[in-house]
């Protein structure tokens, strides 16, 4: 057994090969309008985009041209969809197109409107997060709409129900509720990946404005979801907003008095929130990757291919987040090893120093097998770590044991003093007479 | 002067016929050799089967890194991830002596690759077996007997299934090491040496090495040892041959890491402890009754006799408590299943599951032993015509190994040795007589001579017959007599030694079995035809059934030769396509072949020791898809290999073995219940299967595009139509099929990327019910259906 059967799966590279390695912030952007205007009424949306380093590349969702990838390589690491009417794309892109561009690991930023098409309510569905089915439902809120001059139907909402999270939002907190006007989504309680990012308020409901209520609608209350982001297996990530005047210049410059509240905002926190959740959607923030997973025994430094039970061992990995320019240790307190053999047979959580190593020693159980060291590392917002690297654990060898047990020393004493006996037996018998 | 050149004839004779002898068990290990080659000729020279790959393994093993590591070994690419422990749970006798080999041509410069060393194992061991048989018969019943037997025993079929040319297995070096055991043990029996008796332990411990069967050697042993005490055949030859054995055998047994302690632990080896009391309480009576007038022996034996039952009480009722303790009676799963037939399907089904585990049919003994079938009676007979302790053992080692072998199919290699000694004692007494009466009734001969050769060798039985009376009579000294047995056994060869058997002739000459002529003739050319139709027999068992490496089928049909590699192809498609790390599950019968030939961890394999985690794979298998996917997941597998013969007719495939997986997963798992694999009892996969049945995926890999090879789905081995014939995986895709469709490789497909929302369309909601809900509460509808 020279060779070493170990092997280190970062499923991180794996899954994502998108992302390099280096810089996993997205580069080039592929803008999908319904039509042009949205271009000048949306502007500031894209210049903060565009002077945060990103190319954006504009064009009408029924562009004849439109093609996402040339010769098996995608052209563009992301893609907003502010086209929330068009029934078909131009050029090859369809639902699965866009769907296979996510699951190859792009990320995507979906706006749909009052009367969104069914296309673009069926990729919201293939990231797990339901429209109304009713087409010309809005969300309506008579609590937290809006102040205005008029007095409207109550369809423009200010929420200030946002996502606890700090990686997701910004470390800076959102004074000003966030402006809202479109259609709201429900998400499935099981599905894991996705995020509630802004929730309409306790006493929102969807339904038509205008019309009278025939049937209790769908969606009401807290249930209701305004803005989701989704986080998928492979670190992809999707913005899926049920309003695409959350973006708009409009919006943004708004000054918003939320109705029952005496402080009127000089603007809104749409701005804010947008940028901070687009910075998270084109990871420049919340991503981590972990190198230098090391694990040796106490006292040596080598990697061993195999190690014995009882053995004492220090592991070590260094995990650090991207800042959007660069690598930066990443701090925290929660992660943790498992030696894992079906189930964990150690759980230790890491101590770090701060500069990006976490480590911690312990001892080999006295169980042998194929263990392995698992770091499975899932915070909200970021993107999860899921490392697994094999280790052998062998038995004693035949000569590991202890030669002379002390407590068996009347056995000893017994087959000694035999062998003896019959030494003096065999002299006698044979020699006396 | 007379007498000078007389007995110069003879020593010439006498030379003559050892050279004879010698050519004649040359030839017989060459015919035991070459018999064995009809697989390397008719396929290639290649390791047969399932264990034998592993041994194969173990092999290459041991010569790359030397015996320490061997010992020491923790292999951790099967029984992922529990690993084995190779060193500590191996028979090492086969490894180390093809090991051997292989160090000592490659040390003489004879650079042979371990594999093919591993090939010829067999076939040289069966030639040892066939000279440890002529020893041992020779023991029993002279030098006639024991080449007849060796002759036999090189081609009896039985042994050769075990031992042709790549059939690398335990069995190859265990039978030998067998008869050799047997051999030492009655030749110290004969002889009352101890040095012989040292021998007999050292063949013990090499049989111990070899092959789990040597219980079988540690309770015939003390079975005969107790029946020459119960038989009044008690002697010190008896004492030397057994007491030596045991202690020293015992000992050396537990050196054996995988014995260890069991040597004096478990129930299988008490017989030989009990024995080796009784047999120091019978040497102290006999010495006792040697110093004391007989009036003070009765005293004695009286005082003795009640004090020993009750020390005896104590002892019994200690051993029966421990014993019962333990919830198996100390006896391991399958020496219960030697004892009572019926335990294993009752209780263990891994035991039960193996097809060489199962009863035999009555057929199997006329192809396994054939004319021996008819010659083992007369050969019993031939033994108690003068019963002696030699033969005694013989024909306690037929016995029992018949009802051995009517428990197990496999016991029948047992068998085989026991039944060419029988035949050979009786061919060669058979032929002794017959050729005899022809030599008496020839006219050319009626010398003075005639009468006295007439007389010793016609009457050796009968001689035999006294020197056992007289042996019966001066029990006490039995060294001296059997001393004297044994020249007279010599002397029979030799004819003549008129110096104490005229006394014997004057008895012996109206018991003379004289034959007519022309019936010893027709008699002898009856013999000779049943000695050629076993020849023919064996020939064909070596070509034809015995030699296919099961690993290469092939098939003939009217338009030729059809052969079936598909299993290589399988094994070197997993080598080469995937990871050196991923896990390759399947059912256990291929764990073996997957670590030996495609080089990749498996979860369980041939070596059952870990009931559970074959449970668990069986459960797996029997499972529906995604409940599948989720065990084989948590056990990291990547690949999951099923046998399938529906395309081509191969009848051990997986969906035969199938109703095994479900009896052993829902041993462990009692979620699978059988019944739901069956309709109406019947194990069916057409449409009136179940949907346990049909959802299973064990089903589903098995025929999984099947209808696209023929449009109907009509699966060859089971003569139906498949139940359902179009469906799609969800959990697992296909990635290698092999040319047969014998073996069909699949990949666990990765979690979705994406979970998808609930919407209410239905095109959606069937892709949506494998993800959305974690739960599997209650038996879903599968959608395809």
């Amino acid at each position: 057994m020279a060779k070493l059967f170990v092997t280190l799966i970062l499923l991180l590279p794996l899954l994502c090969n998108c992302f390099s390695s280096e810089n996993p912030t997205d580069r080039r952007i592929l803008v999908l309008l319904d039509d042009l205007g949205i271009k000048s009424s949306h502007s500031i949306f894209f210049r903060s985009l565009q002077s945060r380093g990103f190319e954006l590349d504009f064009k009408l969702a029924d562009d004849k041209k439109i093609t996402l990838q040339r010769y098996g390589q995608y052209l563009y690491d992301g893609l907003i969809l502010f086209s929330p009417t068009v029934e078909r794309f131009g050029g090859s892109l369809d639902l699965s197109a866009v769907m296979d561009f996510v699951d190859s690991g792009h990320d995507l930023i979906v706006a749909a409107d009052v009367s969104a098409s069914d296309l673009i309510r069926d990729i919201a569905t293939e990231c797990g997060v339901d429209f109304d089915e009713d087409p010309a439902a809005m969300v309506i809120d008579h609590t937290s709409y809006v102040v205005s001059e008029t007095e409207g139907d109550h369809t423009l909402i200010a929420s200030d129900d946002f996502i606890q999270s700090d990686v997701i939002l910004g470390s800076k907190k959102i004074e000003a509720p966030v402006l809202f006007q479109g259609i709201g989504h429900s998400l499935n309680a099981a599905n894991n990946l996705v995020l509630k990012v802004l929730s309409a308020s306790s006493s929102a409901y969807s339904a038509k404005p205008g019309a009278k209520l025939s049937s209790p609608p769908s969606l009401t209350g807290s249930a209701i979801s305004l803005v989701s982001v989704v986080q998928a297996r492979n670190n992809a990530r999707i913005l899926i907003s049920g309003s695409l005047a959350l973006f708009s210049n409009r919006f943004y410059r708004s000054d918003v008095q939320k109705a029952g509240s005496s402080t009127r905002h000089e603007k809104s926190g749409n701005e804010q929130f947008v940028t901070e959740l687009s910075k998270w959607v084109f990871h420049e923030r919340g991503h981590l990757k972990a190198v230098n997973v090391r694990h040796h025994k106490v006292g040596e430094t080598d990697e061993p291919a195999m190690y014995r039970i009882n053995d004492d061992l220090e592991y070590s990995i260094e995990i650090y987040e991207w800042s959007g320019k660069s690598w930066q240790p990443y701090v925290a307190d929660d992660v943790q090893v498992q030696f894992y053999m079906m189930s964990p047979y150690v759980l230790k959580t890491l101590s770090t120093d701060q500069k990006g190593r976490y480590f911690t020693s312990f001892k080999v159980p006295d169980v042998y097998g194929v263990f392995q060291f698992k770091v499975e590392y899932q915070k909200l917002g970021y993107t999860s770590l899921s490392l697994s690297k094999q280790i052998p654990v062998r038995p004693f060898r035949h000569n590991e044991y202890e030669r002379f047990i002390t407590t068996a020393f009347p056995y000893y004493g017994a087959s000694f003093s035999t062998m003896a006996g019959f030494f003096v037996f065999s002299v006698v018998y044979l020699y006396n007479k | 002067m007379a007498a000078l050149e007389y007995g110069g004839a003879t020593t010439l004779r006498h030379a003559f016929g050892s050279v004879l002898c010698f050519f004649i068990l040359l030839l017989i290990g060459v015919l035991a050799f070459s018999i064995r080659l009809f697989s390397v000729i008719k396929y290639e020279s290649v390791i047969h089967e399932f264990d034998p790959y592993f041994n194969y393994r173990v092999t290459q093993f041991l010569t790359k890194n030397g015996i320490y590591d061997f010992w020491n070994w923790f292999d951790d690419r099967t029984w992922y991830p529990l690993g084995r422990v190779i060193g500590g749970t191996v028979y090492p006798g086969l490894t180390l002596t093809a090991g051997s080999l292989w160090w000592l041509l490659n040390s003489l410069n004879i650079p042979l690759s371990v594999e093919t060393v591993c090939v010829f194992t067999a076939p040289i061991f069966s030639a040892n077996a066939a000279w440890a048989t002529y020893l041992l018969t020779k023991e029993v019943r002279g030098t006639g007997a024991g080449l007849t037997a060796a002759a036999l025993l090189a081609m009896v079929p039985s042994y050769i299934s075990r031992s042709v040319a790549g059939s690398y297995d335990n069995e190859a070096v265990a039978i030998f090491a067998l008869i050799f055991t047997f051999y030492l043990y009655v030749k110290t029996l004969n002889t009352g040496s101890l040095f012989y008796a040292t021998l007999n332990a050292l063949a013990y411990f090499y049989m111990v090495c070899s092959w789990g069967g040597y219980t079988f050697i540690i309770n015939l042993i003390p079975m005969h040892v107790l029946l020459c005490i119960v038989t009044g055949r008690y002697s010190s030859r008896l004492y030397i041959a057994y007491a030596p054995l045991v202690v020293l055998g015992t000992l050396l047994a537990s050196l054996v890491p995988v014995v260890g302690f069991n040597a004096v632990m478990t129930s299988e080896h008490f017989a030989s402890f009990l024995v080796f009391i009784i047999i120091h309480v019978v040497a102290l009576v006999y010495y006792i009754k040697g110093i004391l007038s007989p009036k003070m022996f009765k005293v004695a034996v009286t005082l003795v006799v009640s004090i020993g039952l009750i020390v005896c009480l104590a002892v019994i009722a200690v051993l029966v408590a421990l014993v019962a303790s333990s919830p198996t009676k100390g006896w391991s799963g399958r020496s219960l299943s030697l004892l009572d037939p019926t335990y294993a399907s009752k209780y263990i089904p891994i035991i039960a599951s193996v097809s060489e585990h199962q009863p035999p049919t009555w057929p199997s003994y006329f192809m396994d032993i054939n004319v021996l079938a008819f010659l083992v009676p007369a050969g019993i007979i031939a033994c108690f015509l003068p019963l002696s302790d030699a033969s005694s053992f013989v024909v306690l080692y037929i016995v029992t190994s018949v009802y051995f072998s009517g428990v197990m199919v496999r016991l029948m290699l047992v068998l085989a040795p026991a039944a060419c000694i029988m035949s050979g004692i009786a061919l060669s007494e058979a032929f002794n007589v017959f050729t005899r009466s022809i030599k008496f009734q020839l006219p050319g001969i009626p010398e003075n001579s005639h009468s006295g050769a007439g007389d010793t060798t016609s009457g050796s039985a009968t001689i035999k017959n006294d020197a056992v009376k007289s042996e019966k009579h001066s029990s006490t000294d039995k060294k001296e007599d059997s001393l004297k047995e044994r020249p007279s056994k010599k002397n029979r060869k030799k004819e003549k030694e008129p110096v104490e058997k005229a006394t014997i002739k004057s008895q012996v000459e109206k018991k003379l079995l004289a034959l007519p002529l022309e019936m010893s003739v027709v008699a002898i050319f009856l013999l000779v035809l049943l000695g050629a139709l076993y020849v023919v027999h064996c020939v064909w068992a070596a070509a034809e059934a015995y030699s296919a490496p099961s690993i290469v089928l092939t098939s003939y049909s009217h338009d030729g030769l059809h052969v079936f590699d598909d299993f290589r192809e399988a094994y070197a498609w997993l080598r080469h396509n995937t990871e050196v790390d991923d896990k390759v599950a399947s059912w256990w019968d291929y764990g073996y072949q997957t670590t030996a030939m495609a080089n990749r961890t498996v979860i369980v394999d041939n070596n059952t020791w870990n009931n559970t985690h074959i449970a668990t794979v069986g459960t797996a298998m029997s499972s529906p898809e995604k409940a599948a996917w989720e065990i084989f997941n948590s056990l990291d597998v990547k690949y999951v290999l099923v046998v399938f013969g529906g395309l081509v007719g191969y009848p051990s495939d997986d969906i035969n073995k199938f109703l095994w997986m479900v009896r052993i997963g829902g041993g462990v798992f009692p979620h699978i219940r059988e019944p739901d694999y069956l309709r109406d009892g019947q194990y069916r996969i057409d449409s009136q299967a179940t949907s346990t049945m049909l959802n299973c995926l064990m089903y589903k890999l098995s025929y999984y595009r099947f209808v696209e090879t023929d449009g109907k789905g009509f699966d060859r081995v089971r003569r139906t139509e498949i139940g359902k014939k179009y469906f799609k995986l969800t959990h697992f895709e296909e990635v290698f099929t092999t040319h047969h469709w014998m073996v069909r490789i699949y990949k666990l497909k990765p979690p979705k990327n994406r979970i998808r929302g609930k919407t209410k369309k239905s095109k959606a909601g069937s892709k949506t019910s494998s993800t959305t809900s974690s739960k599997r509460a209650g038996r879903r509808k599968n959608p395809w259906h």
